[in-house]
């Protein structure tokens, strides 16, 4: 057993895990945070992605005994105030979803992105996601709502495209 | 999927993970990114009873370009690397290679070290390793050792190491005027491991190709040399009819793997393809 101490969305938990346990089972099972998803639990996928010491990583490939001493985001932690984060607000206004399985992944691998690179073309933002598999829409909504949040959080006026 | 039970212990410095090296023997496992190893072992494909995690050794760590040498410590991850001024001003191929490994998820947590060490029959660095020629700085118990880039893969996933060695740096050679080198790869769309994957270094003078080392990867069970087409390259100018006419003797003397991603017939035909892409490439580069 390892005792790690873990700081999840500002939270400090201290626990007792098995050493082969792994970051996804301790954030879902130990935490009860279940916004992050197991998907094909074999790194390709991105539903698991969540943000560790400030970068993106897959945590169904991530010991939760590495982790101890790191900061973890998760989708849980992008409002804490029950304000709606404006990556989520623009998959929300751009229908950047239909399952919505894929999409705390989507978004989490979205917040490193947009931390690199600001302002994205396109390209870059397909080419920023391309660990991340959503099996419904195709990815064109996906990147409208990733563009959004990037003008929002750039400052800038942003409307709905559907409004 | 969860891995069968296992130690897990932290190294924080290459002299710590070879103590525990010793102490646990060939039970033990040094994990870096984690992102080849995990996945074997959630499928029971590797089962240690140890796993040592390297990722925090600081040793590990570092670029330095020392004369005509790029030197990346075995810890640096895909990201770092990709990311680095120095790799790309140096030895751009390297940079542009690890840029196209996997995802950013997985280049934030791979290690060149990792990836060498491991030796994937689909991994990218290795093709473009042999390539250049390096070679890796190896530590053990007993000391440290240089093993050459063309001593280093044995067979599939078997690479020069032995059990008590890490990986401390790996050098490449400064990609200097008249010289250039390129990799192209057939990618796996999910995955983004190489399908076929092929890397070309030249060197030029006078208008004539004067050394040329071409590996492929993906294709087969290890990357691989290809000394047919490196001899037909010698002496040409390097246009588009004689890259073309060497990459034609590509992959013609090797193992190859075929699964469901693509055929041993694919494979065998795209060796060629992404040969003649790789050569052509490298030779514009060296033309500069």
């Amino acid at each position: 057993m390892a005792k790690i101490t873990v700081t999840v969305n500002g939270k400090t938990h201290t626990s007792d895990v098995e050493d082969r346990t792994l970051l996804v089972h301790y954030l879902r099972e130990h935490l009860n945070l279940t916004g992050t998803h197991i998907g094909c639990d074999t790194s390709q996928c991105g539903a698991c992605v969540v943000v560790v010491n400030g970068k993106s990583v897959k945590s169904c490939t991530t010991l939760a005994a590495r982790c101890d001493g790191a900061s973890v985001t998760t989708i849980e932690g992008l409002s804490p105030d029950g304000q709606l984060h404006p990556l989520q607000e623009g998959f929300w206004e751009c229908h950047g979803l239909q399952c919505g399985f894929c999409t705390p992944g989507m978004i989490m691998a979205a917040t490193d992105l947009l931390a690199q690179t600001p302002n994205p073309t396109d390209d870059e933002i397909r080419h920023g996601l391309e660990g991340n598999l959503c099996r419904c829409t195709g990815y064109h909504n996906i990147v409208r709502a990733v563009q959004y949040a990037a003008a929002k959080m750039r400052g800038e006026q942003v409307s709905s495209p559907n409004a | 999927m969860i891995p069968a039970a296992f130690q897990y212990v932290k190294a924080n410095s290459v002299a710590e993970a070879l103590v525990l090296l010793q102490q646990h023997g060939e039970d033990a496992k040094l994990v870096a990114g984690g992102h080849s190893l995990l996945p074997a072992m959630k499928l029971r494909l590797s089962q240690p009873t140890v796993l040592i995690d390297i990722a925090a050794a600081n040793d590990l760590k570092g670029i330095a370009v020392n004369g005509n040498t790029l030197s990346i410590g075995a810890g640096e991850t895909y990201h770092a690397i990709a990311s680095s001024a120095a790799v790309k001003r140096t030895c751009a191929i390297v940079a542009d290679c690890v840029g196209q490994i996997g995802d950013i998820q997985v280049r934030n947590a791979g290690t060149i070290g990792g990836a060498l060490a491991h030796a994937d029959p689909a991994a990218d660095l290795t093709a473009v390793f042999l390539a250049l020629g390096g070679s890796v700085s190896v530590a053990s118990a007993s000391g440290t050792r240089q093993i050459a880039a063309d001593d280093m893969f044995v067979a599939m996933l078997t690479t020069a190491l032995d059990s008590g060695e890490i990986i401390t740096t790996v050098h490449v050679p400064v990609i200097g005027a008249g010289q250039g080198a390129s990799y192209a790869k057939l990618k796996h769309p999910a995955s983004r491991y190489a399908i076929v994957g092929v890397a070309a270094m030249v060197s030029m003078s006078g208008g004539k190709i004067t050394s040329a080392r071409v590996a492929v990867t993906g294709a087969g069970p290890q990357a691989v040399r290809q000394t047919a087409t490196e001899q037909a390259l010698i002496g040409t100018d390097g246009g588009d009819a004689a890259s073309k006419a060497a990459a034609s003797k590509a992959g013609d003397d090797m193992d190859y793997l075929g699964d469901i991603h693509a055929s041993e017939e694919y494979r065998r035909a795209m060796v060629k393809v992404y040969a003649a892409r790789a050569i052509s490439a490298a030779v514009a580069q060296a033309r500069g």
